[in-house]
This record gives C-alpha cells, structure tokens and sequence, in this order.
C-alpha cells in the first residue's frame, strides 16, 4: 500500500489482526490514531471510556469472554500512566492485552513536554513485552510481533508507544505480514516425553491423588483435553479461582475451590494426598497459605507453560513442560482409567461438615438481614449456570465465586492476582462485547463499585446490557473481617457513608431499583434479568457477615477455619 | 542458606530499553547487583550481560529463569567463581610529583605488574587487570601516596564450558 500515514498503519494493523473494537480515550499525542478511526468506523468500533483505566478493565474483560486480545489505547502522559493497574492486573493473570499510546514528538522525548511521561519505563516491570515506535516504517512489524507475543505461550499485557511524529510520517510500502515467531522467545516450551511418562507412572501407582488446576486449562483451550483426563484417571479436582468455569460446577469429580476463602475438603485434603497434580496454576499465595506446610507429604506433577513457575513457589518432582492441551492429550493413553471413591468421599464429608457450618446458614437464610450468598442463590436459580459472572474485589468476589453455578467456560471474570479494585465494572462492560448472545452479570462491592462508577457513562452510551449487581454493606467488607478477626475490631477507615447508587444510575439513564427484602429479592433478580438493556440492583445486604471457610494469611491449608 | 557469587551471561538482542527490563528483576526482588557490563558478544549484534550477584542458590535459579522469560532475552546462564575465567581492570590516576619524589611508588608498580597507561607533566595512570584482590591491593598500596582518581571495571568473564546460543538463534 503507497503513502499512507503511521496514524493509517495503525489501524490497517488492527484491521490485520482482526480487531474490531478499540476501548480508548482521546488526547493530544494520540489524535492523528483517532482521525483515522473516524475514517475506519465502520471497520473498528471505538468505545469511549471514562478513563483509562475503564479501558484496561474492558479490553481484559473482552480477551475474557471472547478468548481473543484485547485492545486498549490512550494518549501520552496521564493517558498512558492511567492504563498501567490494568496492565499490572493483566500481567499477573496472564490476560492477552494490546495497549497503543500516543507519546510527544520524537524531538521532544526526554524534554518534560507536555504530557511527556516514560511510559516505556513505567510499564516494563508489567508488560510482557513493550516498545517505543519513533519511525512509521516500523508499525507493521511492531504490532505483528506485539499480537504474536500478547497471545502466544502464556498470554500477557503489551504497550506499544507511538511518537506522534511518527504517526504523521508517510509510510511508502505497507504490508502487514503476521507474526508468528520471534528468534529469541519460546513461546511454548518443548515437552520432554520422559515427563509424561514419569508423570503417568506416578498417577498410576497413586493411592489419593489430587488434581488442582487453574486458567492454563481455560487460555490453553483445553477444557475438553482435561475433562477426558479427570473422567479417566477418576482423581478429584480442585479449581483456583480462576480455573473457575473450566468444566461444569457440578461436574462429579469437581470438589470446589482451592484457596483462603475456598472449599474445605479442597484445602484441607492437599496436605493428605499422595499426589498433588498442578495444571495450569502457578502456586500463588492465596492458593498454598504457608509453603513449609503445603502438601510436603505429596509428590508434585506440575503440567505448566512458562518455564519459570517451575519450583518458584513449590518444589515439584515432575514438571511437565508445554501447551497443556497438547501434554494432556499425550499423557491420556498412558493413565489407568480408576475410580478413586473412597478417597473423593473424603471431600464429599469435609464438604458436608462445610455445608453445615458455613453453607447452609448463608446460601439458605431466612431472617434476619440479607446475605451476600442469597443473592448469588437467586442469580443461580434464574440464570441456570448459563451467564457470565464479573466480580470485583473483596467479600463479595469471594462469595460469588464460591456460589456461582458454571456450565460453561470463560464465565468467570475477575481480577484474581492484583485484586484490583474498580476491575468489575470496566471488565463486565468488555465481557458483554467480547460476548453478545451471553448474559453478564456484574457483582459488585459498594467499595470497589465507587472507584470506576464513571464507567456506567460508557455502558449508558454503548447501550451494553450489562446487569450489574451492587452488595452493599456499607463496608470495605474484606478489610473489616480481617480488622475484626485481626486487628481487635478497630474499624480503621473501612465504613462507607454511600450516595443513593439507584439515583446515580438514573443519572446516566440506567434502569435501577434497590431491594433489602429477602421476599422481593428474587422477584428484583427476575426484573433485572428481564430488562431489555443495562440495569443496576443494589442490594442492601447484611452489615457485618464475614467469609468463611478462612485461611489465615500464613497458616497451613490445613488450618482452615470455619468460623 | 548461604550466598554465594554467581556470574550471570545474558545474550540478548540489542535493544533500546532492555537493560531496564533486566534490571527491574533484581529491583523487584530486593537483590543488589555487585557488578554490571555489556557489550556485544561474538555473534554480531547479539550482546552480552555479564553480571554479579551475591545470592542462594534457589534464588539464583529463579532469577535466570525471569530473565530468560523476558522476550529479546535469547538465552541466560550462571556460573560460580569456580566456573568462569573472569577478570577486572582498574585505573588508576596519581600525581606525577609523588613518582618522582616518592621511591617507593616505583616498586609498588613493578612488583603489582600494573601497566604505565600515560605520564604527563602533573598525573599520570596505570591500569592492573586482574582479580579483585590484585587490584583492590595495588588500590591499598597507592592510597597513601594520594590517588587523584580511581576507577574499577565491572566484571568480565567467559565460562570454562560453552554457553551454546546458536540454537537459539535458528
């Protein structure tokens, strides 16, 4: 193609790669980009956010949901410093995100220009990869290279900064050619055949093996590859909060959530396995509680992608390296088909003892004031696990995870290794686009709703018929469970003196009601779902409730509490 | 645990940025680099980090796997002293009236195998190149004598056994 601008490259580049909607926000340094989209607008659809960091949050939100890369774009300065928690929160959940920003003149970096800021610099620590483009002959190449390494291997964030300069300059041949190598990056590691035949030999001589999996199952694909091995090898399985959705909630062999807030048997039965099989999971904090006494009695499979989770948290005897889909396949003829009864009863009791101390007296209340389990009760009674739940961060996240009811993958969405406040409503806003025929349902916290509310300006816009959920307690809630339980009851700054949500959601023209009732509760649910278009419920729910099961910050997985 | 020195090789594409990113891992852990150097390596246009670090051995491993992970990072390798032929160069800037009046400064460059760099009429330098105690000596010895200016290089050091790259490179 002959004299086109930077600015143009840019978007053919997007067109190339099959993007076809842009989360962004105009500014100086970035303004030729979006002359062209005013060009392009009927190939790219642009949705204007209210600030950057709703565009981060949407663009996750849509690689989520729609499993392809998502697409964020601002200007320079305070544009580009505003994408970087979302960036941050796409790196640490490996979530395939492409940002643009525009940056000041190539004569002008390094002057303290106009919202001149180092973008480069600020975002290297959470970036998969970035790069500076300061010539428009470079744009074809960079974007390939930043769609390639955004999606392949173990998905993350990449920033691409465009000086303004070289969105103007005039590119005399261009040509997208995809990338799908870059000499020196492994996307996927080779996998040695011995791994999968010592793995296999320990799963065969197991007693009480324990599988416990995370989002590798859902970015690898490979929901169907590890349904086959779980309904063979019959081991009982565990899912991190974000392996949530990988195969059904009622799958037989699933025995709940593994974590600080999660199941009982989950938690408790890692340290009693004999074999502890990772897939796709990276070990994290919030998963093991205290390393010295997580699962030392168990051998460890860890069937992984990216070669540095291997030991970095757990010492593992076999790690199967490799793209999970293909490993698990490889590994399938190998496995004794079993059935391990006995030991998945195990589960089922500690899970009962569960029920009856935690479970029942939340999901099933009936006085007293509403809790947050009731709520997702009734989402689950009207939405048949067919929905998308998008949660923020805190108690509430907590409990709609460990109540949701999945039938289907890439249903759950939430900011699980930054714990970003604010995520739920950005991200619930680019799962309805990612996903159009699916329902999405927002829970959110009075907190975490307040930090990104601007964002019910977009959804108003775009008319995306998100159905958000407000639990409010008047309370940073996780905060004041954990001053409750930890810090003597001081209530340091965690009480909330709240607007009216349903006349802010008015304001934007957002159907809105708000229940406190539990007789009306289900009856609201319905009304919500049924309403053509966004709708916001606020919830007033019980003020002080705490989370349990619970493990301490730095206790064993054993410890887990119910009370 | 205990800490040991370890020498870090990185080969790496040559790119604007690069050495923040491979910075920012140590940063992120808490590790204090000893000793940093690049430059490009017997492959053009692939360069070379070398880098020093006091740490465990679990840490080191983690650390190599970060770096290895980061995109235009083709490969990264660490070796122990025992490992690598590895060398420093020191200069070191005197004032030229104390080797005249001061004997002994004479000897203590003869005996330390330094080489004259340059004389002129008010200073002049020696470079040593050697291990660290050989020129943290020649450092002890002039310092008496008034040392106007004293600078030491970072670590540069080849492995006994190959680092092979060139697989990387296909």
């Amino acid at each position: 193609m002959k004299n086109i601008s930077g600015a143009e490259a840019v978007i053919r580049s997007l067109i190339s790669e099959g993007v076809d909607v842009l989360f962004g926000y105009p500014g100086g340094a970035i303004m030729p980009v979006y002359d062209e989209l005013y060009k392009f607008e009927k190939e790219i659809n642009h949705i204007l956010v209210r600030h950057e960091q709703g565009a981060t949050h949407a663009a996750q939100g849509y690689a989520r949901s729609s499993g392809k890369v998502g697409v964020a774009i601002a200007t320079s300065g305070p544009g580009a410093t505003n994408l970087v928690t979302g960036i941050a929160d796409a790196q640490i959940d490996s979530t395939p995100m492409v940002c643009i920003t525009g940056q000041v003149a190539t004569y002008l970096l390094g002057s303290d220009a106009f919202q001149e800021t180092d973008i480069i610099g600020i975002s290297t620590p959470v970036t998969k990869w970035n790069y500076q483009i300061t010539k428009a002959s470079e744009i074809a190449e960079i974007f390939a290279k930043a769609f390639f390494i955004a999606k392949s291997g173990r998905p993350g964030p990449v920033l691409i900064d465009i000086t303004k300069d070289a969105q103007f300059e005039m590119v005399d041949n261009f040509k997208y050619k995809k990338c799908n190598k870059v000499r020196s990056y492994i996307s996927i590691p080779e996998t040695d055949s011995k791994s999968i035949s010592d793995a296999a030999a320990l799963i065969n001589k197991s007693k009480k093996p324990f599988i416990v999996w995370g989002q590798g199952v859902i970015l690898g694909n490979a929901e169907k590859e590890f349904t086959e091995f779980i309904d063979k090898s019959g081991i009982p399985s565990a899912w991190t909060i974000l392996g949530l959705s990988a195969i059904p909630t009622d799958h037989p062999l699933n025995v709940g959530m593994l974590g600080m807030h999660g199941n009982y048997g989950p938690n408790k039965l890692t340290n009693e396995c004999d074999l502890l099989i990772a897939i796709g999971m990276r070990f994290d904090d919030r998963v093991t509680g205290d390393l010295k006494t997580y699962a030392r009695q168990a051998k460890i499979i860890h069937f992984e992608i990216d070669p540095a989770e291997i030991n970095k948290n757990v010492k593992v005897d076999v790690p199967v390296l490799g793209d999970v889909k293909k490993t698990l396949k490889k590994i399938l003829p190998k496995i004794i088909k079993k059935n391990h009864s006995s030991w998945i009863e195990k589960f089922r009791e500690l899970n009962k003892i569960e029920f009856k101390k935690v479970i029942d007296t939340e999901y099933n209340k009936t006085s007293g004031g509403l809790s947050m389990a009731e709520v997702i009760k009734s989402i689950n009674q009207n939405t048949n696990g067919e929905s998308i739940l998008v949660t923020d961060v805190g108690q509430h996240q907590m409990v709609a995870c460990r109540y949701t009811k999945f039938n289907k993958s890439k249903s759950n969405i939430t900011s699980g290794g930054l714990g970003t406040m604010g995520f739920a409503l950005p991200a619930a806003l680019g799962a309805k686009i990612g996903d159009q025929k699916r329902e999405v349902i927002a829970v959110i916290g009075d907190g975490g709703f307040q930090m990104t509310i601007q964002e019910l300006g977009t959804i108003f816009q775009t008319k995306a018929a998100v159905k958000i959920i407000i639990l409010n307690n008047n309370f940073l809630g996780m905060v004041r469970q954990w001053q409750q339980l930890f810090f003597e009851k001081r209530y340091a700054s965690t009480e909330m003196i709240n607007p009216d949500f349903v006349a802010i959601a008015k304001g934007y023209f957002i159907e809105s009601s708000k229940v406190s009732i539990r007789e009306n509760l289900n009856k609201e649910i319905i009304k919500m779902l049924n309403h053509d278009g966004p709708y916001l419920l606020e919830v007033i729910i019980e003020k002080e409730e705490n989370v349990f099961p619970m493990i301490p910050t730095g206790s064993s997985v054993a410890d887990i509490r119910l009370e | 645990m205990n800490n040991t020195n370890y020498t870090i090789s990185i080969y790496t594409e040559n790119n604007v940025g690069l050495l923040n990113r491979i910075s920012a891992i140590f940063l992120k852990r808490h590790i204090n680099i000893n000793s940093i150097t690049c430059s490009e390596s017997e492959i053009s246009n692939v360069y070379r980090f070398i880098i020093v670090v006091n740490v465990n051995d679990l840490q080191i491993l983690k650390l190599v796997r970060q770096i290895e992970k980061q995109i235009e990072v083709i490969a990264a390798f660490f070796h122990t002293d025992d490992e690598t032929i590895f060398l420093e160069t020191a200069l070191y800037k005197v004032k030229s009236k104390s080797l005249f009046e001061e004997r002994q400064i004479q000897n203590i460059i003869k005996e330390s195998r330094a080489n004259m760099v340059t004389v002129k009429p008010d200073f002049f330098v020696i470079e040593k190149t050697g291990w660290r105690d050989e020129t943290e000596d020649l450092y002890q010895k002039l310092k008496p004598y008034g040392l106007l200016q004293f600078v030491r290089s970072g670590r540069i050091s080849v492995s006994k056994k190959s680092m092979e790259i060139s697989k990387f490179l296909k």
